[in-house]
């Protein structure tokens, strides 16, 4: 069976060789591109434009974004007929392709998230290598501790103040580099899709700004959920430990910094889902407006045949309404984590309207193709592009996450800054 | 110790002259900029010959000449000489050393690919002679009453079939 | 001004106007033609008559055998389609498995939709049009290829890799005329190669000398001489997508406007 068939369905006429070669993996892989960016950017926030209001949100939205950095190269790699070969993209990049700087951006991105959290973790390294190397009677796993902490260390053992406020400079640095980076890796992601003047749906220079700020809405929006769930867990967590140790902080005073947070927070999410929607809209004004040769079909498209995927879903329910329970007056914690949902719904919906809407139709413009999303796999390749590799792809950042948090703590209360 | 601070871009410089390294082994050394220029004409020169090796499998009408010349001369004077060959026989690849003998189409099928009767004003189609494949003897192996090295010969009945389907 | 700021001037202007008036010529074969100092002797060009074609299909049996794609799998590297349109003006089109089998009924094929018949009574024209490989002078497809693996060769053939093609199908996305498709053994990208292994050898390409009505000719634009270049040069000639701007180098006789 060709690569596609499995899941394509065609209706009208169709080219003979045109199948949805672009599934499910290729809507995650700007889905949690975006995510990373919009993290990165939520972190530079406070980092860069010292908005101390979001510092605790800050840490744990760094981690969070370098967890989610080798997620988005995973849903490429899953796509690729050879996967194998994925490397030669970093060995032969051929410039005049969109997608052969991504080895290149991916690779800095990652380098300047990395070390920014090397600056911001480097007196936790030090200070975790230290106290494991004078600990009497070291078990196997203190051992192991003490070198993978010693090597994080980089062997720059020295947390005087002059060196710490050396990191601390280092960090701002890195943040302030780390937006345009961030911007550049998504809004490249945009490109991708935006440069191919064959598909019709696609082909518009907005596209690298509507990402990043569809970016910027969702990574904001996973950290604010993210970041909702593990504080309440932390207040469950709180309460049962005070009964041993009163001196910890109550579950009120957690839940006054939460709100703080979320509340400050929300306002950064609606101006950037503002920017989204506004700029989606024009695209899409612009083209009812200007009706070029392929307008007939993507409108059959798109108030047509995914209506209720674009409208109902992704612009209603992702979008006006989640902005509707953001700027309504007393927010509460439920309504907060309700909306951030809505809003990661209707981003991912964004990217599927996109990616699978642009190969609904046929480039002949005489015929549709439909995508079944393959949900129970029978062989490799429909494990890969269909639900269950998605969901994989979902799930992959928050065990990553949990992992580094073992490393990097997020709640822990003094760091180098 | 004041310059821990660079000891991320070391590795960064490491980690960039490993993948400079890696380059140097793992790309093919034929492997590089040609002639249509760096936008078009990157690529591993070395394929194109692969390309070229591809076996041929359809000889053309030329080939067969070699040996059946009687056979293509008689077919070049009817109306199926515009047909190479191979379109009925199968490619020849080296026959008759491998295959020594081909394959012959002699389906319906074959034949209905021009003979079935299309509604095509405006195409060659038109011109040709065409039957309605499920009126039209439908059982009927085509080779039974026509001959396709020399179509011509065509009784009257069909010819008042096919004048009033028409 | 001195008279050398003039001629700085001049040529800084001529060469701003210079950029812009390229931009705007149209596709010209005549240009390919003409050999520019160090190029390849040989520019493989393509023609289509779709009045002489009768949809039998040979030519893309032929080519599935010749190139090696399994004779199931409905990826083709060439097909062609039918144009039925009705007198009161919709035009229908279809492929049934790129024709492989040649077109033997009235009966147009909507995929998913089922089929339609249409009697001749309703139809104003109807005709076959074979499609390939454009092989177009701006090849969208090499262009977009992240790793090199798709590229074209001095003669203008558009080649692929398959030893070093990841199989990411950007190139299926950048090619406005879905020529290209995933191999179902090699799994890299497919596509159209006009037989290269045949044209390098002084051959036709299979399906040229598989079509029993001459709608397929392969030719040097190169050789002023080659019948198929004089064609292209004095015939009235259509090319596919011209709007793309990936100059096509199939061209076209009596090619009607409802061909997508």
């Amino acid at each position: 069976m060709v690569h596609g068939e499995a899941w394509t369905l065609k209706e009208f006429f169709v080219y003979p060789n045109e199948y949805i070669y672009w599934t499910i993996q290729i809507v995650m892989y700007p889905f949690m591109t975006g995510l990373v960016a919009g993290a990165f950017v939520l972190s530079s926030l406070y980092h860069v434009f010292g908005i101390k209001q979001l510092k605790d949100i800050a840490r744990f939205s760094l981690v969070f974004s370098f967890a989610l950095l080798p997620v988005a190269m995973i849903p490429l790699q899953l796509h690729l007929q050879h996967p194998e070969r994925g490397i030669e993209v970093m060995l032969t990049p051929h410039f005049t392709s969109a997608i052969a700087a991504f080895g290149i951006a991916f690779s800095t991105y990652g380098m300047i998230v990395a070390s920014e959290l090397w600056f911001v973790y480097r007196r936790h390294f030090v200070e975790t290598a230290l106290a494991l190397k004078v600990k009497r009677g070291k078990s196997l796993l203190d051992k192991a501790r003490y070198l993978l902490f010693s090597l994080l260390t980089l062997g720059a053992w020295d947390i005087s103040e002059h060196a710490l406020e050396k990191d601390e400079k280092a960090v701002k640095i890195m943040a302030t580099v780390g937006i345009p980076v961030a911007c550049l890796l998504h809004g490249y992601a945009g490109f991708i899709f935006g440069s191919v003047k064959a598909n019709a749906l696609w082909t518009t220079p907005l596209m690298p700004f509507i990402f990043i700020c569809s970016a910027v809405v969702s990574g904001i929006a996973l950290c604010v959920l993210c970041y909702i769930v593990t504080m309440e867990i932390r207040k469950l967590l709180a309460a049962w430990r005070r009964k041993r140790y009163p001196d910890l902080p109550t579950p009120e005073e957690i839940k006054s910094v939460e709100m703080y947070e979320v509340t400050m927070t929300a306002k950064y999410l609606v101006l950037a889902l503002c920017a989204a929607l506004g700029l989606e809209l024009l695209d899409l004004l612009f083209r009812d407006y200007a009706k070029f040769r392929s307008w007939e079909i993507v409108r059959t498209l798109i108030y047509g045949r995914d209506f209720v995927n674009v409208f109902i879903v992704q612009y209603g329910l992702g979008n006006l309404l989640p902005m509707a329970l953001f700027l309504l007056p007393r927010l509460t914690m439920k309504r907060a984590a309700f909306a951030t949902i809505l809003v990661l719904m209707g981003v991912f919906m964004m990217r599927w309207n996109l990616v699978i809407g642009g190969q609904a139709f046929s480039a002949s413009f005489a015929g549709f193709m439909h995508y079944d999303l393959p949900v129970i796999p029978h062989d490799m390749e429909t494990f890969k592009e269909g639900l269950l590799g998605a969901l994989l792809v979902g799930i992959t950042p928050f065990v990553l996450f949990w992992g580094l948090n073992k490393i990097f703590p997020v709640f822990k209360c003094e760091d180098s800054h | 110790m004041g310059s821990h601070v660079w000891r991320p871009l070391y590795i960064a410089v490491a980690l960039i002259a490993l993948v400079l390294v890696a380059r140097t082994f793992l790309v093919p050394k034929d492997f590089g900029v040609h002639e249509r220029g760096y936008m078009y004409g990157m690529h591993r020169k070395g394929n194109e010959a692969e390309w070229k090796a591809v076996t041929v499998k359809y000889r053309t009408a030329a080939y067969c000449k070699e040996c059946h010349a009687d056979k293509v001369e008689s077919l070049g004077r009817t109306p199926h000489g515009i047909i190479s060959c191979e379109n009925c026989h199968g490619p020849a690849l080296n026959h008759p050393d491998d295959p020594p003998t081909l394959a012959i189409d002699r389906s319906r099928a074959l034949c209905l690919r021009c003979h079935a009767l299309l509604t095509t004003p405006t195409s060659g189609r038109a011109d040709i002679a065409g039957i309605n494949p499920d009126t039209h003897n439908p059982e009927a192996e085509c080779t039974l009453c026509h001959d396709p090295h020399n179509p011509v010969i065509r009784s009257p009945r069909d010819e008042q079939a096919r004048l009033s389907q028409k | 001004m001195n008279r050398r700021d003039f001629l700085k001037n001049s040529i800084t202007v001529i060469a701003g106007l210079a950029v812009p008036l390229s931009a705007l010529e149209l596709i010209n074969p005549r240009k390919l033609l003409a050999k520019k100092e160090g190029e390849s002797a040989v520019r493989w060009a393509f023609l289509v008559d779709t009045q002489a074609c009768v949809g039998c299909g040979f030519c893309v049996k032929a080519c599935k055998t010749e190139n090696e794609i399994p004779h199931e799998t409905n990826i083709t590297r060439t097909w062609v389609e039918r144009y039925v349109i009705t007198k009161k003006g919709k035009t229908y089109i279809d492929s049934p498995r790129g024709a492989r089998d040649g077109f033997t009924s009235d009966r147009i094929d909507l995929n998913e939709e089922g089929h339609l018949e249409i009697t001749g009574d309703d139809i104003e024209k109807a005709f076959f049009v074979p499609k390939l490989c454009n092989q177009c002078d701006n090849p969208a497809c090499a262009q977009v290829c992240p790793v090199g693996a798709t590229y074209q060769t001095s003669d203008g053939v558009v080649l692929v890799d398959r030893k070093h093609c990841i199989g990411c199908g950007y190139c299926i996305m950048a090619c406005p005329y879905a020529v290209r498709s995933f191999h179902p053994v090699h799994k890299t990208a497919e596509k159209c190669t006009f037989c290269y292994h045949r044209i390098t050898k002084g051959m036709k390409t299979a399906c040229v000398d598989a079509c029993p009505f001459g709608a397929r000719r392969i030719g040097n634009l190169r050789d002023p001489d080659d019948p198929v270049t004089k064609t292209i040069m004095s015939g009235r000639i259509g090319v596919l997508k011209e709007e793309y701007g990936t100059k096509p180098q199939v061209y076209y006789l009596a090619l009607s406007r409802e061909v997508k």
